[in-house]
């Protein structure tokens, strides 16, 4: 897994390649925990996710909580497999999926 | 049929699924439904390295057997760990708000709804959780 982020005043895009899986999920969140600070938009770019587990999963949900409190988050462009997982799981109406 | 046998840690984790990509991709397994079996497996290897031998460590053994006509491949782990039966779990609610939403419950949750077959059966001290999953 890489995490590419682009920082526009309130505005933090992160664009996760390859597997988010239980090896990577921590270091997801670690690079959330300290960037987490200021950000009123948070945009996760999953364009080039190509998997994603049930710890993946755990991240985004914790991410979509923390993001509640301080403004909001948004999922793009992700692929027709990922989609389904979040259909299955229920995280199509917990995430805002554009 | 082919079978693994690894000390149950994650850090195994890219071991165990590379085995099975292995059988996988010897049948031609198409990338979707080889990504749910990944993810099943994943779940489950990593339920097992997480708490069957909590808090020391055991040994894992995956044992794949594949099918042709119609294709599908049929996954065992089997643990000598504490007796647990991950499908006694009741379901996550998934209709729940993120505020309401546990972290947690999902992995095998994911398993069932993925999977074609899942089966647990404990015998002789071992726990043997069995997916099936065809394409």
């Amino acid at each position: 897994m890489t995490i590419e982020s682009k920082k526009d005043a309130g505005r933090l895009t992160l664009a996760v390649t390859g597997r988010l899986d239980t090896s990577t999920a921590p270091g997801l969140e670690e690079a959330l925990k300290e960037s987490y600070d200021g950000v009123t938009e948070l945009v996760f770019d999953l364009q080039k996710l190509e998997y994603i587990s049930s710890a993946g999963l755990r991240v985004l949900l914790s991410s979509q909580k923390t993001m509640n409190k301080q403004g909001s988050m948004k999922v793009i462009n992700a692929r027709e497999e990922i989609m389904e997982i979040f259909e299955i799981t229920g995280f199509t109406d917990i995430l805002n999926i554009g | 049929m082919k079978e693994f046998k690894t000390e149950a840690i994650t850090e195994n984790l890219h071991a165990v699924l590379g085995f099975i990509d292995e059988q996988l991709e010897l049948f031609g397994c198409p990338m979707k439904p080889q990504m749910q079996i990944d993810i099943a497996a994943e779940e489950i290897f990593v339920n097992i390295a997480h708490y069957a031998y909590a808090p020391g460590t055991g040994e894992a053994t995956i044992r794949v057997e594949l099918y042709s006509d119609p294709s599908a491949i049929e996954i065992t782990f089997i643990d000598r760990g504490v007796p647990y039966d991950p499908l006694a779990k009741p379901d996550p609610d998934v209709t729940l708000s993120a505020k309401e939403r546990k972290i947690g419950g999902l992995g095998i949750f994911m398993v069932k709804k993925s999977m074609d077959e899942v089966r647990y059966e404990y015998l002789d001290g071992c726990n043997i959780l069995t997916i099936k999953k065809g394409w």
